[in-house]
């Protein structure tokens, strides 16, 4: 090619700026003025849990029992709980796992979802069918059923928990995904791609896959927040994450105890915190599959 | 004479549903030999592009083709599953009416050309790209490495056409199935277009199987015509164009409108499905 190298150089930058400014409007388009606010909340929240061992102002295990129960001071921002740890950093420290704990749980539930979805839409038929009726009977069955289900068999813990909740998220992600899926597997451009001899597996993953990526990341965000309450309620009842370990949940417990005895602010901080969480997760997750919707 | 490329011979597709069967393709033989370029006419819902279909394998279960298409010799309807992929990928290239619908919005337009020559011949992705470029060069397309980092939906019909052509030539194949490339462009770029395929299908001897509704056109640029209604081909030959025989056809080139004449009214096509069942009766 005989383009002069100046021109291609102007090219080159006005792609780089056009792509730089996209993704801040591409950002704000999806999620709207509140999406944003939702999502720099969460922010904050998960880079104060990521960075928990330099923000939390105290060891959230360590017990100042001469300072149990104590009000908001400038020592305690929140003041202590029954065992005189610092609430505030049980929070800061709590968010790490009422976050990470969801987030797994949905980690696991997308990418399987996601299997099952795309091998029901290629294969349709018998498979789809079958697939399809087990997804069925999976959301038949409420989320923390499964979680308590887990706690049977292997006994309270987190890491129990999030494998029963894992099952029972499965068919959020996969029916959702499924329709999508089927719908794409018909255009044009996949028997296109059919014609030029890919294999159905490489259709699946290269041509079909990204189209619906939008609705992946939608469904699997809105079903964070639902992940979010039910970890929680199971740590609530004590099948979950286990004393001393700083939990939300397990706050909420603890502090109804303190509650009874005249000091809220333990259970109502870590319960606002969750409603916090689960309202920003929520409302990302809303616009991001309004928005994967417009795209049809 | 050598034995053509593609051959089919009587090939039926019979369309089963609820309610009972429908013949779409109703016995039709052609032939197209190495480096021959077929024209297939005929109206709307005629099947030629259900002839493609049953060419590349590509009608669904809910269809019975019976009859027989051989490629080089090799009977594609008993072909296994990796033979019909090899031949898919590596015999046929198919260029569609509307390229927009037939790539992948989400890819780039180099990962759409470079993907089957990455995936099924093992090329490396780089020289796959070197290809490419070279590629669309020859078809016209300018300061191509710049389009091979672009999206489908930054290019306009015309250029993504000739992208699709250039995908097509890129696996060279032996015959190339052309199914109304140049209806959905406008007519400038419609001449381009049809001049591009053309010129590279010559330059590579490829056979050609043109689809189309514009009888001048592929008269121009194919060696033979077939005429094809309700899903029989009535005539065929290269004569076609100048001399034809069946009254269908013998109408069919009445209609067309001339730059010559001055016409208050084109001549209304009078030939229908009862005159086709009476001339089938006859012969």
């Amino acid at each position: 090619m005989t383009t002069p190298s100046t021109t291609s150089l102007a090219v080159a930058r006005v792609t780089r700026e056009r792509r730089r400014a996209g993704v801040v409007t591409a950002t704000r388009d999806r999620l709207g003025v509140l999406g944003c606010t939702a999502a720099a909340v969460l922010l904050v929240i998960v880079v104060a849990a990521l960075f928990a061992p330099i923000v939390a102002p105290y060891d959230p295990d360590f017990p100042d029992l001469l300072a149990a129960l104590s009000g908001p001071s400038p020592a305690h921002l929140l003041g202590t709980d029954a065992l005189g740890r610092d609430i505030l950093s049980r929070l800061i420290w709590g968010a790490r796992i009422t976050l990470a704990g969801p987030g797994l749980v949905i980690l696991i539930a997308t990418v399987v979802g996601v299997l099952l979805a795309l091998l029901a839409a290629w294969r349709g038929g018998r498979t789809d069918t079958v697939i399809t009726w087990l997804l069925d009977v999976l959301f038949a069955v409420p989320g923390i059923v499964f979680g308590l289900i887990a706690v049977a068999i292997w006994g309270p813990g987190l890491g129990t928990v999030v494998a029963g909740l894992s099952i029972a998220y499965i068919p959020y992600v996969a029916r959702v995904v499924r329709g999508a899926a089927l719908r794409e597997r018909n255009m044009p451009y996949v028997s296109a791609a059919w014609l030029q001899g890919q294999s159905g597996t490489g259709i699946t993953f290269t041509q079909v896959l990204p189209n619906v990526q939008p609705i992946v990341v939608a469904q699997a965000v809105s079903s964070l927040g639902f992940a979010v309450i039910d970890l929680a309620a199971v740590s609530f009842l004590g099948l979950g994450v286990q004393p001393p370990t700083a939990d939300l949940g397990l706050m909420v417990k603890s502090g109804f105890d303190s509650m009874l005895r005249g000091h809220p602010i333990e259970a109502i901080a870590a319960g606002t915190l969750i409603v916090v969480i689960v309202w920003c997760v929520t409302v990302i997750g809303d616009r991001l599959t309004s928005s994967a919707r417009s795209l049809r | 004479m050598t034995a053509p490329l593609l051959r089919l011979d009587d090939v039926r597709a019979t369309l089963r549903l609820k309610g009972g069967e429908q013949t779409l393709l109703d016995g039709v033989s052609l032939e197209i030999g190495e480096g021959e370029a077929l024209g297939l006419v005929g109206e709307s819902g005629s099947g030629k592009s259900l002839t493609t279909r049953a060419i590349t394998r590509m009608l669904g279960p809910e269809f019975a083709v019976t009859g027989e298409i051989e490629f080089g010799g090799a009977s594609v309807l008993g072909m296994n599953a990796a033979k019909l992929r090899r031949y898919r990928s590596q015999d046929v290239g198919m260029i569609f009416q509307d390229p927009r619908a037939h790539v992948n919005p989400v890819h780039r337009v180099g990962d759409f050309l470079t993907e089957a020559l990455v995936q099924n011949r093992g090329v490396d992705r780089r020289e796959a790209e070197r290809r490419a470029v070279v590629l669309l060069d020859e078809v016209g397309v300018r300061n191509p490495e710049h389009r091979l980092r672009q999206y489908p939906h930054e290019l306009s019909g015309g250029l993504l056409q000739r992208v699709m052509i250039a995908s097509v030539l890129l696996t060279e194949p032996r015959l190339i199935l052309a199914d109304e490339p140049t209806t959905a462009l406008d007519v400038t770029a419609q001449s381009d277009v049809m001049a591009i395929l053309d010129e590279q299908r010559r330059a590579r001897g490829l056979a050609l199987l043109f689809i189309t509704h514009d009888l001048e056109l592929a008269a121009a640029c194919c060696d033979r015509l077939a005429v094809m209604y309700a899903g029989e081909i009535v005539e065929q030959g290269a004569h076609v164009y100048d001399a034809p025989s069946h009254p269908y056809t013998v109408e069919l080139l009445g209609a067309r409108p001339s730059i010559d004449e001055r016409a208050d009214r084109l001549p209304v096509l009078r030939y229908n499905r009862e005159t086709h069942e009476l001339m089938k009766a006859e012969a």
